[in-house]
């Protein structure tokens, strides 16, 4: 069992800024986050785009953004659980949480911060009517042991690197793949089109652009997949998989059934001090909403600044909170 | 034409038709016009061309700047897209948008 002070769900920017304003009050922190790295989105969807709005920096990489806050919050010796998802929660006792991942890994805290920010990365799914009754019956959203795919008839759908990457790995090890795509220009890595353009020719993968899936059927397991093109119109596909791969998108995720008051995907605080609804659970960046919202990091960190200041006095009641300037006070890790 | 202003008209998913005035001269793209007049476009990614959540039908023939890189590989992403579709965030608002007419392309969300 992990204990902590705070813990931090989502490890982006502000929950990462976080720890570092918990620490200079002697609050530890664990994070947890869903994907496999810190960082968030600026790591998953811009790690090379610069930001130009952070304070004393003209211009950074959201990727380096992310570098200097772990160097930050080092000192502070953060706890992280990363590549598993936030599941559930129940109150322990008073002021204490614990928190449970769809990993099973448990983490006590009197406090919680939600740093959630778009929620948690999932892949996105095709509107395909009836598409929802074949997963793991052959609609699988990503693909993590290929051999499972041996000798068995692949309909991949996408036009990005994975979609690619796939259809060529892919390719050796089905008895057919098939790949469609909505235009006839791929965005991929250049080797990738290259090497997918090659196995078209070569008749190793059947390749069909401007086109979608638009219908799947099947009896219990997926048989077949319409597919619709410009040229041919609706066609139907005979196939063991359907493998739609169109990236991933964000969704608030289990953190919707904790009782918390949403407000449009987004968590309801009090400005005073970013608490939520639920004594001990506060949320901050991206995931909250209060009037006058604005969604940029510099606010999170803001938030996570005040959010700190109210934890501590929420789990010391009865202790003294000075507030001490790191100009003068310089920044003491922990041990 | 009132000078630093274009009439759009924005289709929402229930087919009601939104008359907006748009001013021209504060960088505003069309998704940002659309949340500022709290129709349903969520933007998630700020104006990135990162989620295709402002995706829209263009309806009317207006000239508009030829969908970016970034843009049709987002397009790629999405679902319901038809030749006509953009992403609402890649069209910033100017004089060549006056008249022009979008419908809001339904959201991302599995049919069950």
């Amino acid at each position: 069992m992990i204990k902590t002070d705070i813990l931090i769900i989502g490890a982006g920017p502000c929950g990462l800024f976080t720890v570092f304003e918990a620490g200079l009050l002697k609050l530890k922190c664990h994070l947890v986050d869903a994907l496999p790295i810190a960082g968030g989105q600026l790591s998953e969807i811009y790690p090379k785009k610069p930001i130009y709005d952070i304070p004393g920096y003209p211009s950074i990489l959201a990727g380096e953004l992310v570098d200097n806050l772990m160097e930050q919050i080092a000192p502070f010796n953060p706890g992280f659980t990363l590549g598993e998802r936030a599941e559930s929660i129940e109150k322990v006792e008073e002021k204490l949480y614990r928190l449970t991942t769809n990993k099973g890994t448990q983490i006590e805290a009197p406090v919680i911060c939600i740093a959630g920010g778009l929620g948690c990365f999932e892949p996105r799914k095709p509107p395909i009517e009836g598409l929802a009754q074949f997963e793991e019956k052959g609609v699988e959203y990503m693909v993590k042991d290929p051999e499972k795919f041996r000798d068995k008839k692949l309909l991949i759908a996408g036009g990005g690197d994975s979609a690619l990457d796939w259809t060529i790995e892919l390719a050796d090890v089905a008895s057919e793949v098939t790949l469609i795509h909505r235009r006839t220009s791929f965005r991929g890595a250049l080797d990738s089109v290259d090497k997918v353009m090659a196995l078209a020719k070569s008749n190793k993968v059947n390749l069909i652009t401007e086109a979608q899936a638009v219908g799947v059927n099947g009896n219990g397991v997926l048989k077949e997949v319409i597919v619709k093109t410009k040229e041919r119109g609706e066609f139907t596909k005979d196939v063991d998989y359907f493998i739609p791969l169109f990236g991933l998108t964000p969704k608030l995720g289990p953190l919707a059934d904790w009782g918390l008051n949403i407000n449009r995907s987004a968590i309801e605080v009090d400005t005073l001090d970013y608490s939520t609804n639920v004594p001990g659970i506060y949320a901050v960046g991206d995931i909250n909403t209060y009037p006058g919202k604005l969604k940029l990091i510099l606010c999170g960190f803001h938030e996570g600044t005040i959010m700190v200041q109210s934890a501590f006095k929420y789990i010391y009641p009865d202790a003294k909170l000075s507030f001490k300037y790191t100009t003068v006070a310089g920044v003491n890790g922990f041990e | 034409m009132e000078e630093n202003i274009v009439s759009i008209t924005v289709i929402d998913r229930e087919g009601k038709e939104h008359k907006i005035d748009a001013p021209t001269d504060m960088n505003f793209n069309l998704m940002e016009i659309c949340k500022a007049s709290e129709l349903p476009v969520e933007g998630t990614c700020g104006g990135m061309a990162l989620c295709a959540s402002c995706h829209c039908y263009v309806q009317s023939d207006n000239a508009l700047p030829e969908a970016s890189d970034d843009e049709e590989d987002m397009l790629d992403q999405a679902f319901f897209v038809e030749d006509n579709s953009r992403l609402s965030c890649q069209l910033p608002i100017t004089n060549d948008l006056d008249g022009l007419i979008v419908k809001l392309a339904p959201v991302d969300e599995t049919v069950a």
